[in-house]
């Protein structure tokens, strides 16, 4: 599948001062997930974020992204991933909306915990709030707002 | 737009195999089912089950490769074989340590140091 058909919408809109706010709607569909990431890490780039900001950002999104098509909407082609972000040269927040059931994200275990230590999966939620300086669910569980600032080392 | 697809370089040194992640700097979610698929099926294959994983030149891993990374070492064990990894860049290896999952596998700085600590 193109990337072009896996993306189903884009638009922008200027929020306030400021960075311009953009919104892309993608399939449920890992390939789309990767060009979402490659527009943000781009902006981010321009905006002269250090290497460690853009490795946090890349990882975090992606961990989002991939929950938001796998769990949240169960790789169903008919549910689209929102994704509303938008980089400044001080932060980057990135809100990813799926349509899924939504789930209670203080439910999933610890992955750092004996017990759950070789399991293949869970972490992903974990990961996001350790590399973005903000991570907050919304109460269905089904929208995830992140926030990273630039610390702009070199 | 054309999609890269994963490689990975799979040679012999000694009884070992040594697998590793060549043109792909990236470990993203679409290539990681693929890949772990692969290494799979090597692990089945193998003889001896004694495997170095190389990931000099990885820039960048989720958490679904650390999954697949676990999966696959379940399988050596299962053979009672052996799995090093080794060649990864420090801020992968924080992913690694904030996960704990530096305690789980068998981590060295090179490859050369990887092999001396296999046995048999």
């Amino acid at each position: 599948m193109a990337y072009g058909h896996a993306v189903a919408g884009r638009q922008a809109s200027r929020v306030g001062r400021g960075a311009l706010a953009e919104k892309m709607v993608i399939d449920s569909d890992l390939r789309a997930a990767g060009k979402v990431e490659e527009e943000i890490l781009k902006e981010a780039a321009r905006h002269g974020y250090c290497e460690a900001c853009r490795f946090a950002i890349r990882l975090a999104l992606e961990e989002g992204l991939n929950n938001a098509i796998k769990h949240g909407n169960g790789f169903d082609p008919a549910k689209h991933v929102e994704v509303i972000y938008q980089v400044g040269p001080r932060e980057t927040s990135i809100t990813i909306i799926d349509q899924g059931r939504g789930f209670d994200p203080s439910s999933v275990p610890d992955p750092r915990a004996d017990e759950n230590l070789e399991k293949p999966c869970g972490r992903g939620i974990m990961l996001m709030r350790a590399y973005m300086d903000e991570v907050d669910f919304s109460p269905k569980g089904n929208t995830v707002r992140m926030v990273k600032r630039n610390t702009g080392k070199a | 737009m054309r999609e890269q697809a994963p490689r990975l370089k799979v040679s012999s040194l000694g009884d070992a195999t040594i697998v590793e992640f060549v043109d792909r700097k990236i470990l993203d979610e679409v290539g990681i089912s693929q890949i772990g698929d692969q290494i799979t099926a090597l692990v089945a294959q193998a003889g001896q089950a004694k495997f170095i994983m190389d990931f000099t030149g990885v820039a960048h891993m989720s958490s679904s490769a650390l999954g697949m990374l676990i999966t696959i070492q379940k399988r050596v064990r299962e053979r009672s074989g052996q799995l090093k990894l080794c060649g990864i860049h420090p801020a992968i290896m924080e992913v690694f340590t904030i996960t704990r999952l530096n305690e789980v596998f068998d981590i060295h700085p090179t490859r050369q140091d990887a092999l001396a600590s296999l046995n048999g």
